[in-house]
């Protein structure tokens, strides 16, 4: 199998002395959906800066595709496409001119990117906008526009930093589409996300990074088999006044009344549910009470800093 | 990247700012317009017509080639500072600095986009003071050599200027407090030799003064300085300042982290 990135002790200081990244090393195999997760401030947009050749790297080797970034860097650039966290074209040209232009760029024809630059807006719902100023787009538009403008020069592997950040769930959901279909038609996809159900449900791979250093680097799957132990919210009737006592099960009373039972993988359901019904209490709805990687990132990151644990928590409830 | 994807990364690079200053035209070539002609009519036609002769020729004569040049000057200058300092502001620099483009592919395209709206300007100015005076031109190469290459000296300065800039205010200081006053005492209005000799020494180490004169050669055939000189001095300017333009673009200086 070919591989798409490969990053080998990547280091970064920056001017001030803050060293962002101590030496990363991390292979993404082509055709993979990969995840790069770590709290703000980790050194996700840091590596994919390098990546992307918009952060000066201190020591260490990228690979795009086997091209070296250094010694092969128009190869390697070819190969990548990048989708930045925040807008960065111009707003006062129009969509399609910034498409155009953005093929030029990597020495395709006027006619080819014209071509290129209808399919793409056709494809993220933008055909209609081709004439208008970028500025007069709404945030999702724009969203798409970046994305469109990464693909123009069809590259192998595909870089999104954030990309559903402040989008709409519909928009959302459509994007997540849009990017499962160009996996599987064969772009490698790396991406970064805060929304740990978007990289769940999306990703085959990923890979934590945590103060400079890559803390995990797994498949998906055998990751969320590490999850040891679930919990889970129920909705109970009648309402209870105190927490009610169920053996083998770390149960709490919730301000609102509802029930967060901790739930080992060796444990199950059933004997929980049949003590629940024993004391007359009826179960009418249940939740995770977090996504069950966002349970793994808060146990892998931060271990030494329980006060951004507490802050994840907070955001959950 | 081949020679041909080259010239097209090039070329779109070029279309690009040429685009970009011909859409607002209103602020970049009308304005060059209306202050030459009140040039022209108050310092030509008002207080010329007072003054007489100039190194022997009338003084709107003489002074057409400087306001001309300065035209050129200021405009290369501002076209790049502006565009390339925007393009850092609004970060789609990123768009050039993933893609294959090479540095001097970059460089190339801002500065002759530079000089295509230098030039632009210069010809619009040329033809308005074809309304107050004749121009006779005595040497066509020279012309036609001097106004390109004093383009491409000041968009490379413009350049460097965007490089380092980091607010709006310090792509103004250059073209404010130094490029206005070196162009006055350049010689436009005034031939040096009217001067007392410190002061004729002191001029001559502006670098504006040659660049007006060997124009003003090209049309008038008079020169307070020798063209020869002139000529290497700016080739000289030009390719130390392409070089540190390469430096600062390969090492990423104000442009990546």
């Amino acid at each position: 199998m070919t591989t798409a990135l490969s990053i080998k002790d990547l280091r970064k200081v920056y001017g001030n002395g803050f060293e962002a990244l101590k030496g990363i090393s991390f292979e993404v195999q082509e055709g993979d959906f990969f995840a790069l997760l770590g709290p703000n401030g980790a050194g996700k947009s840091t590596t994919l800066g390098i990546v992307s050749s918009l952060v000066n790297k201190t020591s260490g080797q990228v690979k795009v595709f086997g091209y070296d970034l250094d010694s092969q860097s128009d190869k390697a650039k070819c190969e990548l496409g990048v989708v930045p966290q925040e807008f960065n074209f111009n707003m006062f040209e129009k969509v399609e001119d910034i498409l155009i232009t953005q093929a030029g760029y990597y020495g395709i024809s006027a006619g080819e990117a014209k071509q290129r630059s209808e399919f793409y807006l056709r494809k993220l719902g933008l055909w209609d906008k081709r004439d208008e100023p970028s500025r007069s787009l709404s945030g999702g538009m724009k969203r798409r526009l970046m994305i469109a403008r990464a693909l123009v020069h069809q590259p192998r592997l595909l870089i999104l930093d954030e990309p559903t950040a402040g989008v709409d769930i519909e928009l959302r959901r459509s994007m997540w589409e849009f990017l499962q279909e160009l996996n599987a038609s064969g772009t490698t996809i790396i991406l970064t996300t805060h929304y740990l159900e978007e990289a769940e449900s999306l990703c085959r791979h990923i890979g934590i990074i945590d103060r400079g250093v890559i803390v995990k680097n797994s498949s998906m799957r055998d990751l969320l088999q590490q999850l040891n132990t679930e919990t889970f919210i129920l909705d109970v009737s009648p309402t209870l006044d105190e927490c009610p006592v169920l053996e083998g099960y770390h149960v709490a009373l919730q301000q609102d009344l509802s029930l967060r039972v901790d739930v080992e993988k060796s444990q199950g359901m059933n004997r929980l549910f049949s003590q629940l019904s024993e004391q007359g209490i009826e179960v009418t709805s249940m939740r995770n009470k977090s996504n069950r990687l966002e349970e793994l990132f808060v146990s892998l990151v931060d271990k030494t800093l329980p006060e951004k644990n507490s802050k994840v928590g907070e955001n959950n409830e | 990247m081949s020679n041909k994807q080259l010239f097209i990364a090039f070329w779109t690079l070029l279309v690009k700012e040429v685009r970009r200053f011909t859409r607002i035209w209103g602020q970049t070539l009308l304005p060059p317009a209306i202050t030459m002609t009140l040039y022209f009519i108050i310092f030509g036609n008002l207080i010329g017509s007072r003054i007489g002769e100039m190194g022997g020729f009338d003084y709107m004569q003489f002074i057409v080639p400087g306001l001309i040049m300065m035209s050129v000057i200021i405009n290369s200058y501002s076209n790049v500072v502006s565009s390339f300092y925007s393009t850092k502001y609004q970060r789609h620099i990123e768009e050039l600095l993933v893609s294959p483009t090479p540095n001097w592919i970059i460089l190339a395209g801002y500065v002759l986009g530079g000089s295509v709206r230098g030039l632009l300007v210069g010809l619009i100015v040329t033809t308005l003071s074809l309304f107050f005076t004749d121009l006779h031109i005595h040497n066509i190469w020279v012309i036609i050599s001097i106004v390109f290459l004093t383009a491409v000296l000041f968009s490379l300065g413009g350049f460097i200027n965007a490089i380092f800039a980091n607010s709006f205010d310090h792509i103004s200081i250059i073209p404010t407090f130094v490029l206005t006053p070196l162009t006055y005492l350049g010689g436009v209005f005034y031939s040096i030799n009217l001067l007392p000799e410190f002061w004729q020494g002191v001029s001559q180490l502006n670098p504006i003064l040659y660049i007006v004169n060997t124009f003003r050669y090209g049309i008038l055939g008079v020169s307070d300085i020798n063209i020869g000189l002139a000529y290497a001095m700016i080739i000289g300017v030009i390719v130390v300042l392409f070089s540190y333009s390469m430096y600062l673009l390969n090492t990423g200086k104000g442009i990546r982290q």
